[in-house]
């Protein structure tokens, strides 16, 4: 799932300060898991904001929804009415909630109360981390199911570097070192003669390095 | 030959090669490299010129390097993999190469959290092995990575680095037997201050035969005062130091703690020298380049061949 983490109050208030009434716009999906932007978050950040602006004698009026997904156009399409009912809309999907609210409401202002953080797992109650960097073309196969590309702090393919201790990275000892995790996991498969393989430089070009990625599927248009 | 470089020459001759290490300066600052430089000539077969070493801004090494190379210093440039991809990398070291540089240290370089532009981005878009195997490629098969012909290529001798004390310490030797195969011709490992850790290391290596392969320089430096031993000990990720040294520094006090640093680390070389299969030492004395021909001579190293 995409996981993110809602902005700051005073940075949501300072983008919005000219608003006199907007819309709050939730995501029902990812972040809603991750708790970042779902139906319980827009109306705690909803209450925040009126808080806030009364406070400052800037009263505003705010209308709230949730679709299911805020990145397909069916869902989107939804919240046509109170979009055009507001100034602004304060989006607290991921960024491609965002783009979508943008693509299909050409006119309308939107600000992003969420940051997109990454693509990962709720590891349990309260703390989620990463695990994939859609990269384009996976490796995890090479590497005992453990991501090299963004688990390990240089995107390492041949590692681990001088750097791992006690099992952590040398960036952060709350980290764990990835080739540390691939190094025990192929133990335990009994495929640690896989590491001494040398994979070969990879090919970026299928990962953001290679320009915006688009997938088109002639087989699936109609 | 592959390089023909000073330091190839004395290693395949069977001398014990002694190499040091100069950090350049935060500044453009010629005079600084040339101080630095001047103490260690006659004592250093060759020099390792650090490529913006725990991710500060510093003079290039290869800049640093070709001045060193104009006063008949050897230089070992390092190039690390933070911050270029294989284009920059490559255009360098024929840059390098051209300038008369024939010693390189391919490492992974340190994540640029600790330097001082934490906020900047980084590369890595290829790792210290893969380096290796195209800077080899560049020089045996005549290849850039992509595979196109280079019609003048680069001599290198390739060197890497490799710390026997970080984890998995088993699979320390299988990843510089990696090295091996990727092509590398000499190893400068991390300081050794545990040298039971690292005998036991080199016993591994000598069980795969990689002390046949490749030259390995262990890598040793003095330490300035007990605080600088123990903040290595428990903050230097990779870094083993011994409870024993961290004593011997404590109990020489404030006064005699530098003169301590060097006895230690004369006695250290004295060690290493007996491991079967050790070819030399690297004297990392950075920001103290002075100390080292004090290093050298005690430990009889002199005169150089
Ligand atoms: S290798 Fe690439 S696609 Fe596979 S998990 Fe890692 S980033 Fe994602
Ligand atoms: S310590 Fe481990 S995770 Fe961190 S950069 Fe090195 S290999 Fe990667």
């Amino acid at each position: 799932m995409i996981v993110g983490e809602r902005k700051p109050m005073q940075e949501i208030l300072d983008m919005i300060a000219d608003h006199k009434k907007i819309f709050i716009a939730g995501c029902g999906t990812c972040v809603a898991v991750c708790m970042a932007g779902g139906d319980k978050e827009v109306s705690i950040l909803s209450s925040a904001i009126k808080m806030a602006r009364n406070k400052e004698n800037k009263p505003i009026e705010i209308l709230e929804q949730t679709p299911l997904r805020q990145c397909e156009w069916e869902f989107v399409d939804e919240l046509k009415d109170k979009i055009e009912a507001c100034e602004a809309v304060l989006s607290m999907a991921c960024g491609i909630g965002v783009q979508t609210l943008v693509e299909r409401f050409p006119k309308v202002i939107v600000y992003p109360a969420v940051n997109t953080t990454f693509l990962g797992l709720p590891e349990e109650q309260g703390v989620w981390s990463e695990r994939c960097g859609a990269c384009g073309n996976c490796v995890l196969d090479k590497t005992g199911g453990i991501c090299p590309i963004v688990r390990c702090s240089k995107s390492l393919l041949n590692g681990p570097c001088g750097g791992s201790q006690d099992g952590k990275c040398e960036v952060d000892p709350e980290v764990d070192c990835a080739w540390q995790l691939i190094y025990d996991r192929l133990k335990t498969l009994g495929k640690l003669d896989d590491l001494t393989e040398i994979l070969p430089p990879k090919d970026w070009s299928t990962g953001r390095d290679g320009g915006p990625r688009k997938i088109v599927r002639e087989d699936m248009k109609l | 030959m592959k390089s023909g470089s000073n330091l190839e020459k004395i290693l395949c001759a069977g001398h014990f090669a002694v190499t040091a290490e100069l950090g350049p300066p935060k500044s453009v600052s010629a005079e600084v490299v040339y101080k630095k430089a001047e103490t260690l000539k006659g004592y250093a077969d060759a020099v390792n010129i650090t490529d913006c070493q725990t991710a500060i801004v510093r003079m290039s090494s290869i800049a640093a390097g070709s001045m060193l190379a104009s006063r008949g210093i050897e230089p070992i440039i390092q190039m690390t993999c933070r911050d270029r991809n294989r284009i920059a990398i490559q255009s360098d070291l024929l840059g390098a190469s051209a300038l008369g540089v024939k010693n390189l240290l391919c490492l992974t370089g340190d994540h640029q959290k600790f330097g001082n532009h934490p906020q900047s981005k980084n590369v890595f878009d290829l790792d210290s092995i893969q380096l290796i195997k195209m800077v080899k490629d560049m020089r045996d098969e005549k290849k850039f990575q992509c595979g196109e012909e280079i019609k003048v290529e680069p001599h290198f001798f390739i060197g890497a680095a490799e710390n026997p004390f970080s984890e998995p310490f088993e699979f320390r030797v299988l990843r510089l037997a990696k090295k091996v195969k990727a092509g590398i011709d000499f190893v400068q490992t991390q300081v050794v201050y545990n040298v039971e850790k690292f005998s036991k290391w080199m016993e591994m290596v000598r069980e795969l035969g990689l002390h046949e392969k490749v030259f390995i320089l262990a890598g040793v430096a003095p330490l300035k005062s007990a605080g600088m031993a123990k903040y290595m000990k428990n903050n230097v990720p990779g870094m083993d130091v011994p409870d024993k040294i961290v004593e011997r520094m404590t109990v020489a006090g404030k006064e005699k703690a530098k003169e301590e640093g060097v006895n230690i680390c004369i006695d250290i070389i004295d060690q290493v020298k007996e491991i079967k299969g050790v070819a030399g030492v690297h004297i990392m004395a950075i920001e103290w380049e002075e100390i080292v021909p004090e290093i050298v001579e005690k430990a009889g190293l002199l005169p150089r061949p």
